[in-house]
């Protein structure tokens, strides 16, 4: 029996483990304010390295949103055809425009369109040459936001089945280039933000593993008095997740800055193009994710480096 | 009485390299303080190490208070470790901690309150005459103050067994002989005291038992120092 256990002094084990990590906590947080400098580096390279997939992140949001608003200007054009009538040419928009998928439809007749082409081209005395008007009517159909990219395909394929249509017409080709585009890019981005959580865990482990090596003796002695492995484990672990923190937030810092220095020419290219759409930040739930991204990159480059390298320390 | 080491027909050998220590049996009982005394070499050492579990033996069984640690799983030493007070030669302090946190240590690794860890490092280090000193760094005392720093941490838990290998061996004379007296007074308040040493003349004088090993076996085994050992 032991002498200590007999005198009963010892606080229950709830007390003891939230005293014990709390002590933890700070004294491992104490040592790393005491070499401000060398914490100060690990936590940048882990910031600047969770700062670069969220960044990208939020690039596709953004490039994403303001394509969705440039969506709104998407519209289908069909051209029909000349053996129509103006009559049937308005009786089929109004058909049109109750169809589900479409907002809205606008007619525009032969001589509208004509009329439209001599104001806008410039080409109007050679057109008064022409003897016959040689622009088509045209139903332009504004699509529902809500459509998937499927479901207007369907669409356009029905315009174009019309008997009186001659060629339905979706503009905007490029948008879709675009979207495809940015779907791999979403991809790469998710590759990159593995391998470079992958590059903390690795920043964290290393750094602990130097750690382990400089506290070889103490350790040692740890040991020798009867210390079990998880309490000489635990300020290890902690101080993977203060730089895991630390990293976060520096990884915060970095994209808030980046996207403050960025909303003012952001606002100035959107008025350019005559649009409102301002830079997408963060949403408070991912400035929160960043550090727990940290945290949980931290604790687990700390454990990975802990065992491997604390059970080399048996004392002998 | 009971013994809080009991050696049965021990012996150990690193790897393939003949016997460290052969057939080795002897009783430590509750409250006796015994010395351990042999050339380099002789298995002093390895004999220490045995009850403090840092080595397990090869054959043969060694039960410390209790406890058989032939059979006991390696995830319960540190817990078997926490029950004896351990000196070593080279002090083994932190260097980078003061005194206080020095001896603080086994009560932080046991979950002591603060408060009561207070107390107890300053009741350990009243004890080995260094209170006052616990806010210094061990690197700012004499050898002898650092060993009594050691002895402090050992002690403060209250253990029923303290063990020290050559824990004088680093220290001039006046110094080993404080060091020992501690020793001698941590006996005499009832702890079980086993010490290694070759400090021969130093032993002689207190009214010990005194173990001698030489090439691994027990070649004498007198009830009291004050006989002459010099075999």
């Amino acid at each position: 029996m032991n002498g200590a256990e007999r005198d009963g002094v010892r606080p229950p084990w709830l007390s003891r483990w939230t005293e014990h990590h709390a002590r933890v906590m700070f004294t491992t947080l104490g040592r790393l304010w005491r070499e401000p400098l060398s914490t100060l580096f690990t936590a940048a390279v882990i910031g600047i390295t969770l700062a670069l997939p969220a960044g990208l992140h939020v690039l596709v949001q953004n490039v994403r949103a303001i394509s969705y608003s440039w969506e709104e200007s998407l519209q289908a054009s069909l051209f029909l055809k000349d053996s129509t009538s103006p009559e049937q040419g308005r009786a089929l928009t109004q058909t049109l425009q109750r169809r589900p998928g479409v907002a809205r439809a606008g007619y525009i007749s032969r001589e509208q369109s004509l009329a439209e082409f001599r104001e806008l081209s410039g080409f109007g005395q050679a057109l008064d040459l022409l003897q016959d008007n040689p622009l088509p009517a045209v139903i332009v159909i504004t699509p529902r936001r809500e459509l998937t990219r499927e479901q207007l395909q369907q669409l356009m394929n029905e315009f174009s089945a019309l008997p009186e249509v001659e060629i339905a017409k979706l503009d905007q080709k490029w948008l879709e280039r675009l979207y495809a585009i940015l779907a791999i890019v979403e991809r790469v981005v998710y590759v990159i933000a593995a391998l470079l959580a992958l590059a903390v865990m690795v920043t964290v482990g290393n750094t602990i593993r130097l750690d382990i090596e400089n506290r070889r003796e103490e350790i040692m002695v740890m040991k020798l008095i009867g210390a079990p492995n998880s309490f000489i484990r635990r300020p290890f672990l902690y101080t993977g997740v203060w730089y895991g923190l630390l990293g976060g937030l520096i990884a915060w810092l970095l994209l808030y800055g980046a996207l403050q220095a960025l909303t003012g020419p952001a606002l100035r290219l959107a008025s350019l193009y005559e649009s409102t759409h301002s830079l997408t930040g963060l949403s408070p739930a991912s400035s929160l994710l960043m550090p727990g991204v940290g945290i949980l990159l931290g604790i687990l480059g700390s454990a990975w480096a802990v065992g491997r390298h604390l059970v080399k320390h048996e004392p002998s | 009485m009971t013994d809080i080491v009991h050696f049965h027909r021990l012996s150990y050998r690193y790897g393939d390299s003949p016997d460290v220590l052969t057939d080795v049996s002897f009783r430590l009982g509750q409250g006796e303080m015994a010395f351990i005394t042999g050339h380099s070499g002789a298995g002093k050492s390895t004999l220490l190490r045995l009850v403090a579990l840092l080595s397990r033996p090869t054959r043969g069984q060694v039960v410390v208070n209790g406890i058989n640690l032939s059979t006991l799983p390696r995830r319960r030493v540190p817990e078997f470790r926490q029950q004896i007070g351990i000196v070593f030669q080279s002090f083994n302090l932190l260097n980078d901690r003061t005194v206080h946190d020095n001896v603080a240590l086994p009560l932080v690794i046991r979950g002591y309150r603060h408060q009561d860890i207070g107390r107890r490092v300053r009741a350990a280090l009243d004890s080995v005459g260094l209170l006052g000193k616990e806010k210094m760094l061990p690197l700012m005392l004499s050898g002898g103050e650092q060993q009594r720093v050691g002895i402090a941490r050992a002690i403060v838990t209250k253990p029923a067994l303290l063990i020290a290998d050559e824990p004088t061996g680093n220290l001039d004379p006046q110094m080993a002989r404080d060091v020992m007296q501690v020793f001698e007074r941590f006996h005499q308040a009832g702890v079980s005291v086993l010490v290694a040493t070759h400090a021969i003349d130093l032993i002689r004088r207190m009214p010990h038992r005194i173990l001698h090993l030489d090439h691994g076996r027990i070649s004498q085994d007198s009830p009291s120092g004050f006989q002459d050992t010099a075999g």
